[in-house]
């Protein structure tokens, strides 16, 4: 119970570290969800395109994770904004699992569906809007999901770079060989995963149709 | 080429369509005339549902022309002219997310018909189709095939068309259901007077329903014959045809007249 006891007495650095993460996290995930999402419709709706897009969003996801941050910090902009540089790196990780399922999401709606909308005289923004997005929204909330779930383990890392976050308490601990502070980072980030996960879990619920 | 008579609500003129290396359509000259029912019969891939989808603009001719009310398709705006046009397909295609009411109700909610004339309109159409009025709040995943597809027939007349493009509307539903329905859609035809294009391989159905059967084989049009020539025509294919289907089709061509 040492860890309780010490995450308790440092209960104000603790908070203010999560709800650092926390802000790495959602910026990032909001980031993420904003390109793609739109660039997920485009290569569904321009199959030329899926391969390189996905190929691509692929190579970024195989960079590790301590070697992305450290290939962004020479980015004079970016270098000393620590938690800016955070953010897009971040950003970068979450775009595969959003992007591919997009793409699996739109795709997946049946041809017979889009075949009658667009023959009933539907727009292409209608047909997007009131009949693929919809049907395809809880695939794509389940990629958001899997983006948030590494966002938070990976958010760790930025720490590395002095972006803050959980991953303080991780690399201190680590460097003082005390389990007490490696889990003061650990417990909370581990927390935080599982919120993040039942909570978009639960407006993809919401949002199912049906 | 034959006079092309006023009245026709759609023409082919030359029209052929092909992708890639692939001919799929050639040379079709075609008129429907405004009320009739034709029925494209033909084997898959005799080009059917291309003819039928080149009506609406699903897919653009390679040459020649389409024109729908004498416009051509080419300059007719694309989103106006499906809205007034009925589309019915095989898959049917409901809306799965939407409720009946909202199924039916779309192409009017689009074109901005105030709610309580939706509403009404959608009441009308359960009626027409034969549906009751309590399968307006139902999802598609809760009917059953025929039912899916009498929404799918009331979706299609929802604005109004003049004209109705059905590909094999009835070719996934068992005998019995096909049987109720053709039965239905005959009677409902006699009502309404649309320009229907009906695609089917089933002569069965197109000596029931159409008041010309234009048949294709391999991408071009053999006849255009009415039902009662047809069962006595000597061109080889529609004997063929007449052969494969063997007996019990002068009924059909009576329509039952039940």
């Amino acid at each position: 119970m040492n860890v309780v006891r010490f995450i308790l007495q440092n209960r104000g650095e603790v908070w203010e570290s999560t709800l650092q993460h926390l802000w790495l996290v959602g910026l990032s995930t909001m980031f993420a969800t904003a390109i793609g999402v739109p660039l997920g419709i485009l290569i569904a709706h321009r199959t030329r395109l899926n391969k390189p897009v996905l190929a691509t969003a692929n190579i970024i996801q195989t960079i590790p994770g301590l070697a992305l941050f450290g290939f962004l910090l020479p980015v004079s902009w970016l270098g000393a904004r620590a938690d800016r540089l955070a953010i897009l790196a971040l950003t970068l990780y979450a775009l595969l699992p959003i992007i591919r399922n997009t793409y699996t999401g739109i795709r997946g709606v049946d041809p017979a569906v889009v075949e009658a909308g667009r023959g009933m005289g539907l727009t292409e923004s209608q047909l997007l809007f009131q009949v693929e997005l919809p049907l395809a929204v809880s695939v794509i909330l389940s990629g958001v999901r899997v983006a948030v779930v590494i966002s938070v383990g990976l958010a760790t890392i930025a720490a590395a770079i002095g972006a803050g976050g959980l991953g303080e308490f991780i690399f201190r601990g680590l460097a003082m060989v005390d389990n007490r502070v490696i889990l003061a980072g650990a417990i909370p980030a581990a927390i935080l995963a599982l919120v993040a996960d039942i909570g978009v879990g639960w407006i993809e619920r919401r949002l199912q149709p049906r | 080429m034959q006079p092309i008579p006023a009245s026709a609500a759609i023409e082919f003129r030359d029209v052929s369509y092909r992708v890639a290396d692939t001919q799929i359509l050639s040379g079709l000259n075609l008129q429907v005339e405004k009320g009739e029912t034709l029925v494209l019969l033909g084997r898959s891939g005799s080009g059917k549902t291309t003819t039928l989808k080149l009506v609406n603009r699903l897919l653009s001719p390679t040459t020649g022309e389409v024109r729908v009310k004498g416009v051509p398709n080419a300059e007719s705006d694309v989103i106006r002219l499906r809205r007034g046009i009925g589309y019915v397909i095989q898959d049917v295609g409901l809306f799965p997310h939407f409720t009946v009411q909202r199924n039916i109700g779309l192409v009017p909610k689009i074109e901005g018909w105030p709610q309580d004339r939706i509403r009404a309109r959608v009441v009308e159409l359960l009626q027409v189709v034969g549906l009751g009025p309590e399968m307006a709040t139902r999802y598609p995943h809760q009917l059953s095939g025929g039912q899916r597809q009498r929404v799918g027939v009331a979706r299609a007349l929802a604005a109004d068309p003049e004209v109705l493009l059905m590909d094999e509307p009835f070719g996934a539903l068992d005998p019995l259901t096909r049987d109720e329905l053709q039965r239905e859609f005959f009677l409902l035809q006699q009502r309404l007077h649309k320009t229907v294009v009906f695609v089917t391989h089933d002569l069965r159905e197109a000596l029931r329903l159409g008041s010309r059967i234009a048949l294709m084989e391999a991408g071009r049009l053999v006849t255009v014959l009415t039902p009662q020539e047809f069962l006595r025509s000597t061109d080889p294919w529609a004997s063929a045809y007449v052969r494969a289907f063997g007996d019990g089709l002068e009924s059909a061509a009576n329509r039952g007249a039940s």
